[in-house]
C-alpha cells in the first residue's frame, strides 16, 4: 500500500522548491574541493582548489567592474535523533524504501504528531551556537501545499514565532583565498519535518514514493543576504556544516541531503541601495559545487547587465549542473506560493524555561569560533589555527595534546605534519588511529630532551600510530635511545674515518663537501641514534684534528 | 403511577414499551419517592451496563446470549434505521464466546468494566478489524492499521464493537444526509432525521441495536443527535479523550463523545475512555475520575438534591428561531431543576450569536488542511490520470462528496493570503471573546442550559438543499466547542410529530473538565423526570 506507483506523472511537474528532491542517488558523488588548511570536510583529499580561487578572481574582477553580488542562503540541517520529529520511527539513510514508516509519518486518518523533545534540544543547541535569541514560547504551524512525497498534504514547520531568531556566524576565510573574519547575520533558525522523496522510473512513465524520509527532524537556517561571493557563501555552509558535527546534532553530510543549502543570488551596481532581481540556485552537493555555482550565476548576471538586459533576470529557481559548470532554469516563479499557514492545532506550544536554555548552553562544548580565538591567542599561525580548530576530532586531539604539557606549535606541527600525511595515506581520521595524546606529547618531550633525536621520533610515531604503546616502551624495545656519550661517538667516527680511507685523503686535498658524507656514514653506523649536535662536532674536530 | 425508570427496565427485559404515557409542554416533575423502589437494585442507578454486567456475574445470561439478543433487533430495525455502515456481526458473536469462555474460567477477573457491552463506533474512528470510511467514498475499503485510543481503551475494558456507524461524511454536516453511503432514519419517525453528524451512533442507542455508542462532536455533532433520538450524549471537555484514531475535521475543536440510553451507562463510558494519551499532545493529563460511582441513585436522594445549585438558563437560546415546543420543554426542564432544589436564573452570553459564524470559518480552515491527506496517493480510491494534478483533482472530486467539498473550498478561501486576517484571524478572536463570556457566565453559575438543537428532528432532505438553515441549527451546540467546554445532553421532553412525538433533549454546560457534575446533575434530572420514556416506538412495533 505504501508503496504507490504514480502513473504517467510528467517529471518536470515534479521538481519543487521545497523538497531536496536533488539530494537523492540520482547523482554520482562528486569531488569536494578541498583547501588545504581549509578544513573542510572532505573525502578527496586533491581536487583542484585552482579553478575555485580562479572563479574567485573572476567574481572579483565583475566587482571591479562595478558590480556586487548579494547572497543570502537557506539551509537545511537534518537532526541525527535516533526517531523521526513526530513519531516513534527510526530513520536510517540508504534503508529498504517505506521500511521505517507508520501511520504516523505516513499520514494516515486519525493519526496525530506528537513532538520529539529532543528536536527542541537540538534547535535550542544550535540556536545558541549561531547566537540566536531563544523564543521561549514559540509554535508548530501547517504548511501547505499538495506533493506525492508529503504525506500529510502539509507540512509542520514554524512561521511566524521561530525557535530562534537574530543572530549571527562568525568565521574565518581561508588564507588562500584570501583570508580574512567575517560576521554573516542569521534571520532565523526554525524546526520542521522533511518530506519523503520520489523514485522516477528509467523511462519516466511512473514515479514511486519513498516515506521513510518523511517525518524526519530538520532545522532550516536562514541567513541574511551578507555574503558578497562563493567562496564567503561555501565557507558559512561549512562553518554551519562544523557547528552541526560540534554539537552532534546531526552528521552534515551533503551527500546523503543530511545538510543542503538553497541559494539566493543577487547582483547590482555598487553604490545602488535596493537588491537586484534574486534567483534561487539548488543542487549543490558540495561546498565546492556552491562556490563555483554561485560565481557561475554572478558572472552570468553580471553579463546580462553589462549587456543591458538585466530585465532577463528574472525570479526563478535555477539548478547547478556540475559536468557542464552552469546554472540553467528549473521553474520560473508565477507569482508568490501560498502556503496558507496557519497554527498547527495537533501541536501545544513550545514553553522554554530559562533554566532549560541554561542547562543547553552549559552542556554546549567549545565551539570553532572560540576555539580558533583560542589558538589565534596561543601565537600559531591562521593557517595552523583553521587546520586545527576545524575539525571536531583534530582539535580534540590538539588540546589534549597540550594539556599533556606539549608545546602549541610543535604539536601543531606534528599533528598537520607526519600524523596529517599518515592519516590521508591509510585514509584514518585521527579518532581512529592508535597513536595518543599522552604519547604525542611523551615524544615532543623526548626529543626536546634529547632522549632522541627528531629522526627517531618520526620513526617512533609511525608505530605508535599503527601499533600503539608508548614511547618509552618503543625507545627501549628498539634500543632508540640516543647515543650523547661523546666517548661512543668518537669511536665511530675513527671506525668510519678509518674505513674509508680514500675519502678521508679527497677530504683532505680539500673537498670538504665530504663532510656530510661522513656524518651520514656514522648516522648509519650508530642506527640512526647518534646524537646529531655531538656526531657534527666530534666529526668536524676528528676531520680537523687529524690533519 | 408506574414506577420510575420503567422504561429502563422494560427494555432490559425486553417488554415492550407501550403505550407511552407522558404529559408535554409541562413540568414533568413528580414528587420524590419517599422510599426506594422495589424494583431497583441497589446501586448508582438505571444501567443496561450494570445490567449486564450483574447477569453475567451471576451467571444469569451469557454474553453470547446477551449479544444474540442486540443482534436479532438490530437485523430487525436496520432495514428501517440504517444506523450503521458496517456490521461486524460475526466477530461480536465470536468476542462474546471468547468472553464466556474467560468468564467459565476465570471468573469475576475476567471481566472488565463493560464487559460484554455492545459499542457502536463512529465510523470516522479507526478500528484495526474494521474498515473505517469517515463516511466518504474517498476511503472506501480503507481499513486502519490500528484502532482509535477510545476504542482500544472500550476494547481492553471488555467491550465489543457491534459495528461502524454512519455519519455525515468526515463530521460534516447536522442531519447524516451527508454520508456517502446512505442515509440514516430517526428511530422516531423515519420520515425524519437522525441528526448528525453522529447520527448513526445516536439512532443506534435509541433503537437499542447497541448498548452504548462513540461519536465525536465538532460543533455539536453528539448533542444535537442525541437530542433528535431521544438518547443521552456526552460532549466532553476538549482534551479528556484522546483523538488519536479519530479522523480529524477541526482538530481544535474535535472531541470524543459517547452515547447511551442513560446517564450513568454514558458516565461509565467516559471513566474508560477519558485520560491522557501518549498520542495525542493535546489530550489532558486531568485526573480521571470514576464518574460512575459519583452518581447518587434515586433511592439515596435527598429531597432536594441540587440544593445550592446555581443554574443559567441562557437568554439567548430561547428566543427567535427556536421552536416554541422546544422552549416550553426547556422551560419545563427548568422548573423540573428548581424542584429539585437548584436555583434558575435566565444568563445572558452577548457574543453567543458570534460563535456560528467564528465557527464555520474555523471549523472549515482547519478542515481544508486535514483533509489534505486525502490525495488518493497513498491509500484510499485513486483515480488513474495523465499528470499529478489530474489526479489529485480526479481522485478528490470523485471521492469527496458535496458538503465536504464546499467546506474545503470555505477553509481553503479563509486562510489564502489577504483574506486570513480578516476571516482566520477575527474568528480566532471571536473564539477567546465567546469563551471569556462563558467563563464569567460559569463564575456565577455551576452550569448553563439551553436546548440543544432550536427543533426536533425535522424531514430527510427538509434542509439537504439549504447548507445555511441547516448551519443555523447548529447555533445551540457550537460555542461550547469553541469554548472547548463539556456539555451533556439529556432527554427532557417532546414535541408533536411523528407517531409518538419527538424528544427533546436539555443540554447542560460546564466548566472545563467538570463532567463528574454534568453526570451527577443529569442522573438527578434523569432519574426524576418520572412520566417519560424515550424508548422510541420502533421498538414497540415487534
Amino acid at each position: 500500500m505504501a508503496l504507490t506507483l504514480l502513473r504517467g506523472i510528467r517529471t518536470p511537474t515534479l521538481f519543487r522548491t521545497n523538497v531536496g528532491l536533488f539530494c537523492t542517488a540520482r547523482h554520482p558523488p562528486l569531488a569536494h574541493f578541498t583547501t588545504r588548511a581549509g578544513g573542510m570536510q572532505t573525502t578527496e583529499p586533491k581536487a583542484a582548489p585552482k579553478s575555485i580561487q580562479q572563479a574567485t578572481k573572476e567574481a572579483a574582477e565583475h566587482k571591479t567592474r562595478g558590480f556586487e553580488a548579494v547572497i543570502g542562503i537557506e539551509t537545511h540541517v537534518q537532526l541525527s535523533t535516533i526517531t523521526k520529529a513526530f513519531c516513534s520511527c527510526p530513520y536510517n539513510y540508504g534503508s529498504q524504501p517505506n521500511s521505517t514508516v507508520c501511520p504516523t509519518c505516513m499520514g494516515h486518518p486519525g493519526t496525530l504528531p506528537v513532538l520529539n523533545a529532543k528536536v527542541v534540544d537540538c534547535a535550542v543547541k544550535l540556536g545558541l551556537a549561531l547566537n540566536c535569541e531563544i523564543s521561549m514560547t514559540s509554535k508548530f504551524d501547517r504548511k501547505q501545499y499538495f506533493y506525492p512525497d508529503l504525506p500529510k498534504g502539509y507540512q509542520i514547520s514554524q512561521f511566524d514565532i521561530p525557535i530562534a531568531e537574530k543572530g549571527y556566524l562568525d568565521l574565518d576565510l581561508p588564507v588562500e583565498f584570501g583570508g580574512g573574519h567575517r560576521r554573516f547575520g542569521i534571520t532565523r533558525v526554525h524546526m520542521e519535518e522533511d518530506a519523503g522523496k520520489l523514485l522516477h522510473s528509467e523511462s519516466g512513465s511512473y514515479s514511486q514514493v519513498d516515506l521513510n524520509r518523511a517525518g524526519v527532524p530538520l532545522l532550516e537556517i536562514v541567513s541574511e543576504p551578507d555574503m558578497r561571493t562563493g567562496i564567503e557563501a561555501a565557507e558559512y555552509g561549512a562553518e554551519i556544516q562544523r557547528l552541526v558535527r560540534y554539537l552532534g546534532v546531526g552528521n552534515g553530510n551533503m551527500q546523503e541531503g543530511s545538510l543542503r543549502c538553497d541559494v539566493n543570488v543577487s547582483v547590482r551596481p555598487i553604490g545602488q541601495p535596493e537588491f537586484g532581481t534574486k534567483v534561487e540556485v539548488k543542487n549543490m552537493n558540495s561546498f565546492s559545487e556552491i562556490s563555483r555555482a554561485i560565481d557561475y550565476e554572478i558572472s552570468r548576471q553580471i553579463l546580462l547587465h553589462k549587456e543591458s538586459q538585466a530585465d532577463q533576470i528574472v525570479q526563478e529557481t535555477r539548478l547547478w549542473d556540475e559536468s557542464s559548470q552552469k546554472t540553467f532554469t528549473m521553474r520560473k516563479k508565477e507569482g508568490l506560493a501560498d502556503y496558507r499557514y496557519f497554527p498547527e492545532p495537533d501541536l501545544p506550544e513550545v514553553v522554554l524555561t530559562s533554566e532549560y536554555i541554561d542547562e543547553i548552553r552549559n552542556s554546549m562544548p567549545e565551539l570553532p569560533e572560540a576555539k580558533r580565538r583560542r589558538y589565534e591567542n596561543m601565537g600559531l599561525s591562521m593557517q595552523d589555527v583553521i587546520f586545527l580548530a576545524n575539525d571536531d576530532n583534530v582539535a580534540h586531539f590538539f588540546d589534549a595534546t597540550l594539556e599533556r604539557g606539549a608545546d602549541a606549535k610543535l604539536a601543531a606541527n606534528w599533528i598537520m605534519g607526519d600524523i596529517t600525511a599518515y592519516l590521508k595515506n591509510e585514509k584514518l581520521s585521527i579518532d581512529e588511529i592508535k597513536l595518543t595524546p599522552l604519547e604525542l606529547s611523551e615524544l615532543i618531550a623526548s626529543i626536546k630532551n634529547g632522549t632522541i633525536n627528531g629522526k627517531i621520533g618520526k620513526e617512533i610515531l609511525v608505530e605508535l600510530i599503527a601499533k600503539g604503546g608508548t614511547v618509552k616502551s618503543v625507545i627501549e624495545e628498539k634500543d632508540l635511545v640516543q647515543i650523547a656519550d661523546p666517548a661512543a661517538i668518537e669511536a665511530i667516527v675513527d671506525q668510519v674515518l678509518a674505513d674509508n680511507p680514500k675519502q678521508l685523503e679527497q677530504y683532505r686535498a680539500g673537498k670538504t663537501k665530504l663532510q656530510g658524507f661522513f656524518a651520514g656514514q656514522v648516522m648509519k653506523a650508530s642506527k640512526g641514534k647518534a646524537s646529531p649536535v655531538l656526531l657534527n662536532k666530534i666529526l668536524a674536530e676528528k676531520l680537523k684534528g687529524n690533519q | 403511577m408506574p414506577p420510575p425508570l420503567q422504561a429502563h427496565r422494560m427494555l432490559l427485559s425486553h417488554r415492550r414499551a407501550s403505550p407511552i404515557p407522558r404529559r408535554r409542554f409541562t413540568a414533568a416533575v413528580s414528587s420524590l419517592p419517599s422510599a426506594p423502589a422495589k424494583t431497583l437494585a441497589p446501586g448508582p442507578g438505571p444501567s443496561s451496563i450494570l445490567s449486564i454486567r450483574e447477569s453475567l456475574l451471576s451467571g444469569e445470561r451469557t454474553a453470547a446470549d446477551i449479544t444474540a439478543e442486540y443482534l436479532s433487533r438490530l437485523r430487525r430495525t436496520e432495514p428501517i434505521v440504517r444506523s450503521f455502515i458496517h456490521v461486524a456481526d460475526a466477530a461480536a458473536e465470536r468476542e462474546a464466546q471468547e468472553l464466556d469462555r474467560r468468564i467459565a474460567s476465570g471468573g469475576q477477573d475476567a471481566v472488565g468494566p463493560l464487559a460484554g457491552v455492545l459499542v457502536g463506533v463512529k465510523d470516522n474512528l479507526c478500528t484495526a478489524n474494521m474498515p473505517s470510511t469517515g463516511g466518504s467514498r474517498i476511503l472506501d475499503g480503507y481499513q486502519p492499521a490500528y484502532d482509535a485510543t477510545a476504542v482500544r481503551r472500550l476494547r481492553e475494558a471488555g467491550a465489543i464493537v457491534v459495528g461502524k456507524t454512519n455519519l455525515d461524511e468526515f463530521g460534516m454536516g447536522s442531519t447524516t444526509e451527508g454520508s456517502g453511503f446512505q442515509v440514516t432514519t430517526n428511530p422516531w419517525d423515519d420520515s425524519r432525521v437522525p441528526g448528525g453528524s453522529s447520527g448513526g451512533s445516536a439512532s443506534a442507542v435509541s433503537a437499542r441495536q447497541c448498548v452504548v455508542s462513540l461519536g465525536s462532536d465538532t460543533g455539536g455533532s453528539v448533542r444535537q443527535p442525541a437530542s433528535f433520538c431521544g438518547v443521552v450524549g456526552l460532549k466532553p471537555t476538549y482534551g479528556r479523550v484522546s483523538r488519536y484514531g479519530l479522523m480529524a475535521y477541526a482538530s481544535s475543536l474535535d472531541v470524543v463523545g459517547c452515547f447511551g440510553s442513560s446517564v450513568v451507562d454514558t458516565a461509565t463510558m467516559l471513566s474508560v475512555i477519558a485520560g491522557h494519551d501518549k498520542m495525542d499532545s493535546t489530550s489532558s493529563s486531568h485526573d480521571v475520575p470514576d464518574y460512575r460511582s459519583d452518581l447518587v441513585s434515586l433511592n439515596l436522594l435527598e429531597s432536594k438534591p441540587l440544593n445550592n445549585l446555581r443554574i443559567g438558563i441562557i437568554q439567548e437560546t430561547l428566543g427567535d428561531g427556536v421552536d416554541t415546543g422546544v422552549i416550553s420543554s426547556i422551560k419545563a426542564a427548568a422548573s423540573h431543576l428548581e424542584q429539585l432544589g437548584s436555583v434558575v436564573e435566565e444568563v445572558s452570553l452577548p457574543s453567543f450569536s458570534l460563535g456560528l459564524p467564528a465557527y464555520y470559518i474555523l471549523a472549515s480552515s482547519e478542515a481544508s488542511s486535514n483533509l489534505s491527506r486525502y490525495d488518493g496517493i497513498r491509500y484510499g480510491r485513486q483515480v488513474s490520470a495523465d499528470d499529478l494534478n489530474e489526479l489529485y483533482g480526479d481522485s478528490r472530486s470523485n471521492g469527496l462528496g458535496h458538503e465536504v467539498k464546499m467546506r474545503i473550498l470555505m477553509g481553503t478561501y479563509a486562510l489564502s493570503a489577504g483574506y486570513y486576517d480578516a476571516y482566520y484571524k477575527r474568528a480566532q478572536q471571536v473564539r477567546t471573546l465567546v469563551k471569556k463570556s462563558f467563563e464569567e457566565a460559569l463564575r456565577r453559575y455551576d452550569i448553563l442550559v439551553s436546548p440543544a438543537a432550536p427543533s426536533a428532528a425535522y424531514k430527510i432532505g427538509e434542509k439537504a438543499n439549504d447548507p445555511l438553515a441547516m448551519y443555523a441549527g447548529d447555533i445551540m451546540t457550537v460555542n461550547v466547542n469553541l469554548a472547548g467546554l463539556p456539555a451533556l445532553v439529556v432527554p427532557c421532553g417532546f414535541v408533536d410529530g411523528g407517531s409518538a412525538g419527538l424528544p427533546v433533549g436539555l443540554q447542560m454546560i460546564g466548566s472545563p473538565f467538570s463532567e463528574g457534575n454534568l453526570l451527577r446533575v443529569g442522573h438527578i434530572f434523569e432519574q426524576t423526570l418520572q412520566d417519560f420514556s424515550f424508548v422510541p416506538p420502533l421498538l414497540a412495533d415487534s
